[in-house]
């Protein structure tokens, strides 16, 4: 059994004219990091919705097709009993950050409030997770006055204190820094490594390279390629498909039609690095 | 005709200084990206260059005309700032009303607006949502209805607050082009990004900012290949100058085609 599967689902909002997504066949397996990219208005987010439970019980709609979380059948759960099992982060952190909390500190319990966790283990949960997030400094502060990317490392605080066993992560950095950007993917990185399951939608390729360990493309509402994020990449003709593409995947498809192959198509900075250094001592010994 | 920053402080009411002692020019037709770490005062420095803050110490000039003398709504007639959140500055019920608002007190025709809405919508991509209600339509789209809004006003000067979060390779394109159509027009363009690959790519000017600070103004290739730079205000090469780096060369690549160049020489 998978520890999430999707059979033959396809689903349209209320009153719309096509279906947001059409047909779509999956197995997630626990524990790993899925990489879900394509065009905006693809149907990513809404894809994020179906796997979080929101469609259909808060979007209504058609679905039709079966949802299975761990083992589960989407319809057969209640959705605080969801809530606490998977965790979802808003693509804007100025919709996710709730306006009726005061400080940081409460904006960070607030979930686990509603979760019914204990007094001492929210601000135990809540201690940890800023320190981890680096934002200790803000915690007294008003999340309605934070830039938007201390909003953003807020936002992921809040999720991550519930300590959900599925994360499901809408663009996480877009309003980061390139240092901080690679700080929550050392983050998501390290939850993976704790067993977490996620699920991350994400425009910067180059992480999506480093650390998915598989890939689902949607285009218009289909799944039009999926698998192992290294065979996924190494087709640059998903170029054409409004589907940006590594440049160091490129530089590798580059040195190919140089009639330079790499010896193993490189996807990730440290491979094509390993590859050059390589090719470079050949050189040498030559 | 330009932009003058001569030795801005400014504090917010509350005491807390947000940028100190900036100094820049921007030209008529220049495209310039300013980049640096999360609260450096990057959207701070930009939100003076309109008005929206005066300096609590030196002078902003546009066009010789120092901002204090004048009002946001008479400066935002010559600098259009495009917030970072788009929901901080749509407030209409369509997307087409969002873009004929700001011609409310305009001597301009009926006819010439629409024109100028129709071509802003067609130059941001956005034509098919116009008579749509703005929050029924995407966040990367919403960010292009507010574009378009000072894409049809025709400020001379542009500042857009990270335009790249949230956009996908279709996105990025458009912004791109968008920005070359406008330089071509004569119009400076400032542009907030934490986008490195879209710095490299069309900037060939760069602002770097760290606590308060301007650190660096420079080429995108001199900036990207200090290291010290780079370090504090938390920015990054793009992963070729990366790659480029760390197997030796010297060269200050940025793009794939000179680390090609490099590898298969």
């Amino acid at each position: 059994m998978s520890y999430m599967e999707l059979k033959n689902v396809t689903y349209r909002y209320p009153l719309a004219e096509q279906d947001a997504l059409k047909n779509i066949n999956y197995h997630f397996e626990q524990g790993k990091l899925y990489g879900i990219i394509g065009e905006n208005g693809g149907g990513k987010t809404t894809f994020c919705d179906l796997m979080k439970g929101l469609i259909p019980s808060f979007y209504g709609g058609d679905l039709t097709g079966e949802v299975f979380i761990k083992g589960k059948e989407i319809r057969d759960w209640e959705s605080s009993e969801l809530a606490s099992s998977i965790g979802y982060i808003f693509q804007n952190p100025f919709t996710q950050i709730s306006g009726i909390k005061e400080t940081v500190f409460e904006e960070i319990a607030l979930g686990l409030e509603n979760l019914g966790v204990e007094r001492e283990e929210i601000i135990e949960r809540v201690t940890n997770v800023v320190k981890q997030l680096k934002i200790e400094h803000l915690i007294k502060n008003n999340p309605n006055k934070l830039s938007g990317g201390q909003r953003q490392r807020v936002a992921f605080a809040s999720i991550i204190a519930m300590e959900t066993d599925i994360l499901v992560i809408d663009e996480p950095t877009s309003q980061l820094d390139p240092k901080g950007t690679s700080d929550i993917f050392e983050i998501i990185h390290l939850l993976k490594e704790q067993g977490k399951t996620i699920l991350l939608v994400e425009h910067k390729i180059d992480l999506i390279a480093e650390y998915a360990d598989e890939v689902l493309v949607i285009k218009q509402g289909e799944l039009i390629t999926s698998g192992k994020t290294s065979e996924v990449f190494s087709n640059v003709e998903l170029l054409n498909e409004g589907v940006n593409i590594p440049q160091i995947a490129l530089l590798s498809n580059d040195m190919k039609e140089h009639g330079k192959p790499f010896e193993t198509f490189a996807i990730t900075k440290s491979q094509a690095r390993e590859q050059i250094l390589k090719k470079g001592s050949e050189k040498i010994c030559q | 005709m330009s932009i003058e920053v001569q030795n801005v402080s400014f504090a917010y009411p509350n005491g807390y200084v947000a940028n100190e002692n900036l100094n820049f020019t921007i030209e008529k037709g220049e495209r310039v990206a300013i980049v640096g770490q999360n609260g450096a005062g990057k959207t701070t420095a930009v939100k003076l260059l309109n008005g929206l803050h005066k300096p609590t110490q030196g002078e902003v000039l546009v066009d010789g005309t120092n901002t204090k003398e004048r009002t946001v709504a008479q400066i935002s007639k010559y600098v259009g700032y495009v917030f970072q959140n788009p929901d901080d500055q749509i407030f209409n019920n369509t997307v087409r009303a969002e873009l004929e608002y700001s011609f409310k007190h305009s001597k301009l025709t009926a006819e010439e607006i629409n024109t100028r809405v129709e071509r802003a919508a067609e130059l941001t991509g956005i034509q098919a949502y116009l008579n749509m209600k703005p929050f029924d339509i995407p966040y990367s789209i919403r960010k292009f209805v507010t574009i378009a809004v000072f894409v049809a006003l025709d400020t001379p000067y542009l500042i857009l607050d990270e335009p790249t979060a949230g956009q996908d390779i279709n996105g990025i394109n458009r912004l791109a082009k968008l920005m070359d159509i406008l330089q071509d027009e004569g119009r400076s363009v400032i542009t907030i990004t934490h986008d490195m690959e879209f710095v490299a790519d069309n900037f060939s000017r760069v602002i770097a900012m760290a606590n308060k600070r301007i650190i660096a103004d420079d080429s995108a290739r001199n900036i990207f290949w200090n290291n010290e730079i780079v370090a504090e205000s938390n920015i990054s090469k793009p992963q070729i100058g990366e790659l480029a780096e760390e197997i030796g060369s010297k060269n200050k690549i940025l793009f794939r085609s000179e680390l090609l160049e490099y590898l298969t020489q």
